[in-house]
């Protein structure tokens, strides 16, 4: 047995120089986000290039802030994904909590934390439901939040209509707390001249959270675990449900973080917004290297991938290009996304 | 061609006086109408191998799972170390240090291999995984098993087959399996990385395991084991200590027994082209007997030079 330590002597440790290489090139290519970080800085330098207003810090700070905006769902998003589950509810879940939030405070008049309070509530519990039911009827995710997606919407447009006979939740601006919880979720600072807005920072916070959880704590294993191989997970002990009834109802917190902010920023929430978002978040995480399938991907390769829609998002306006244009990108750089991720799985899969 | 005297070093055995580990006595199970299991006994202690024969269909894949916890018998009792149990889940098995190895289900292929190895029970510094003293370990253990990982970190799905399992048995080991049970662990691989995963059967026997290994395969089964069952749709069709039995014997049972006989009366009750499949097999069986034997004899040389080396007839 001593003599396989010495590698070369006998055809086997051979093989395994073979397997060494391999994983060596592989680890160059092979890291979720490295395509993503490809992706983000080809498209920098493009829009850099063609369009002068890009250059300046200010709307540096614009496009970080669309981007943080998207970024901030993106992240549970991709934990959810890697965790290998779907959530199909999640943009119109951030509408129902702002609403949630708003109405229930405006109504009752209480003192605007008491809504937010109520939303976060009804978010995790949105989550929750969500999660419960994949877990306990094995129903594929993208099928359970497709329906939550629109019970959702209606509800947000239904109950919204019926209490205040409007299409948007009037505006809380006047009420008790506004002030400080718009500090909190809704403020901004200047940095060097350059406006910056605090949602910046809860999602660079988030993503540094989120990537500490996925590769530094036991909970990050599990997900992985559950999304590459719910039967292995459970079969060493991990607990599969719980785990991925958490990824929902993590979604649901970031979505009643999102909505808060939402609401506090405008003061008042169109019932109808926040249809298709739930794409969006989905495409960050995947441009970012996260599988359909699950088991693969990182936190920080889904903010890369809001930092891209958010770059193009924003170049396209600043090159003075007709919008229209917006979403073919997308579509394109996700298909892109997506060609290079099979690619990298097969890779990663095949045995030697 | 059978070697009775290669029975295991006795000082290995340190079960021989109290109860086995694990025994079974009478047990069934039946799930609705259809009876899936009918009266089977089995007994392991620490250092001892008991494997259980039988083709696809015979009850082996719901025998492992009563014995890992995953169901409970509808009839008969299993008790561990003398004491009956019941168990709910694979977890409660897993405490009393009974842990099963599954064919296919053993690992998450994406994951690294040291990730994998410890998934589930995670080596952690207050919140944080101990990522350096896991990694570590997992070299070590592996190293132990005379697999020289260049990195751990690379995604278990790269390894060969016989590679992967055995990070699936060194892990059990590892965290104090008193019990292995090894769902047909050399059934999709070459008589090469057969007979590296037999070696482990053999070193985890040596250490003083309870071993119970599911093959379908007597050439696998006979150099390691000391008891072998035989399941045939359910039901025991015999149960031998290793000097009662040789391993043409065994063969002869399982692959030329009463299993051939109803597999080519079926076949040949059909009747044209299934018929001439029937004779086919028959022919078949009689070749692999014959040309499998090499492979069993692999499986012994590599087993048997860890401990004796000199058993080769």
């Amino acid at each position: 047995m001593a003599q396989t330590t010495e590698a070369p002597v006998a055809p086997p440790p051979r093989a395994d120089e073979r397997v060494g290489q391999k994983s060596a090139l592989a680890r160059l290519f092979a890291r979720p986000e490295a395509g993503a970080v490809a992706g983000a800085i080809v498209i920098y330098l493009f829009f850099f290039i063609i369009a002068p207003p890009f250059r300046n810090a200010s709307s540096f700070s614009t496009t970080l802030y669309v981007t943080s905006t998207y970024g901030l769902m993106a992240t549970p998003v991709a934990l959810l994904m890697i965790g290998g589950e779907f959530d199909l509810s999640a943009g119109v879940a951030v509408t129902s909590s702002a609403l949630c939030a708003s109405l229930f405070s405006y109504e009752f008049t209480t003192n605007a934390w008491v809504g937010v309070l109520v939303a976060l509530a009804l978010s995790l519990a949105i989550g929750f439901i969500n999660g419960w039911v994949v877990v306990k009827t094995g129903i594929p995710s993208f099928l359970v939040t497709l329906g939550m997606f629109f019970m959702l919407q209606g509800l947000n447009l239904a109950l919204t209509q019926t209490i205040t006979n409007q299409v948007a939740s009037p505006d809380i601006s006047t009420l008790q707390g506004f002030g400080s919880a718009q500090k909190v979720f809704a403020s901004s600072f200047t940095v060097g001249g350059v406006n910056v807005k605090i949602t910046v920072i809860y999602w660079i916070a988030w993503v540094i959270i989120a990537t500490w959880i996925l590769l530094r704590s036991r909970i990050g294993n599990w997900i992985f675990a559950v999304g590459g191989s719910a039967p292995s997970a459970r079969a060493v002990g991990v607990p599969v449900a719980r785990v991925k009834i958490g990824l929902f109802m993590a979604v649901g917190f970031m979505a009643w973080f999102t909505g808060m902010h939402t609401l506090f920023q405008f003061n008042t929430i169109q019932s109808g917004q926040g249809i298709g978002n739930e794409f969006v978040y989905i495409i960050a995480a995947v441009v970012g290297g996260c599988l359909l399938t699950g088991g693969y991907g990182s936190a920080v390769g889904a903010a890369i991938g809001a930092l891209i829609f958010g770059m193009v998002n924003q170049g396209i306006v600043y090159a003075g290009w007709n919008p229209y244009w917006f979403t073919f990108f997308v579509g394109a750089l996700l298909l892109g996304a997506i060609l290079l991720n099979t690619y990298i799985r097969r890779r990663a899969e095949a045995a030697v | 061609m059978s070697t009775p005297q290669q029975t295991p070093a006795p000082p290995a055995r340190n079960g021989q006086g109290g109860p086995p580990t694990v025994r079974l006595t009478g047990v069934g199970k039946r799930y609705g109408a259809v009876i899936a299991l009918h009266d089977i006994n089995l007994e392991v202690s620490a250092g001892e191998v008991t494997c259980v024969l039988g083709d696809n269909g015979a009850g082996k894949s719901t025998l492992i799972k009563i014995i890992a916890g995953l169901h409970q018998p509808s009839s008969g009792t299993y008790e561990v170390d003398g004491t009956p149990v019941t168990f709910d889940s694979p977890r409660e098995a897993l405490e009393r240090g009974i842990a099963t190895v599954y064919q296919d289900l053993a690992v998450v292929p994406l994951m690294p291999v040291w990730r994998n190895f410890f998934l589930g029970s995670e080596v952690r510094k207050g919140p944080r995984l101990d990522i350096a003293a896991m990694k570590k370990m997992c070299k070590d253990e592996m190293l132990a098993m005379g697999i020289d990982l260049r990195d751990v970190d690379q995604p278990i799905g790269t390894l060969s087959g016989g590679e992967r399992q055995c990070v699936a048995i060194s892990r059990a080991v590892h965290f104090g399996a008193k019990v292995l049970i090894l769902d047909e662990p050399t059934a999709a691989l070459g008589v090469k990385q057969s007979g590296v995963v037999l070696k482990y059967i053999i070193q985890a026997r040596e250490r003083g395991l309870a071993v119970i290994f599911i093959t379908h395969n007597p050439h696998h089964a006979y150099p390691v084991g000391d008891r072998f069952l035989l399941l045939n749709r359910g039901k025991s069709i015999g149960y031998y200590e290793k000097s009662q039995v040789t391993r043409d014997e065994l063969t002869g049972l399982m692959a030329g027994g009463a299993e051939l006989e109803q597999l080519s009366h079926e076949l040949e009750s059909a009747g044209g082209a299934a018929a001439e499949a029937a004779h086919e097999l028959e022919a078949d069986v009689t070749e692999l007997g014959i040309s499998a034997e090499p492979g069993g004899d692999t499986g012994t040389a590599s087993a048997t030079t860890t401990q004796e080396g000199s058993s080769r007839p």
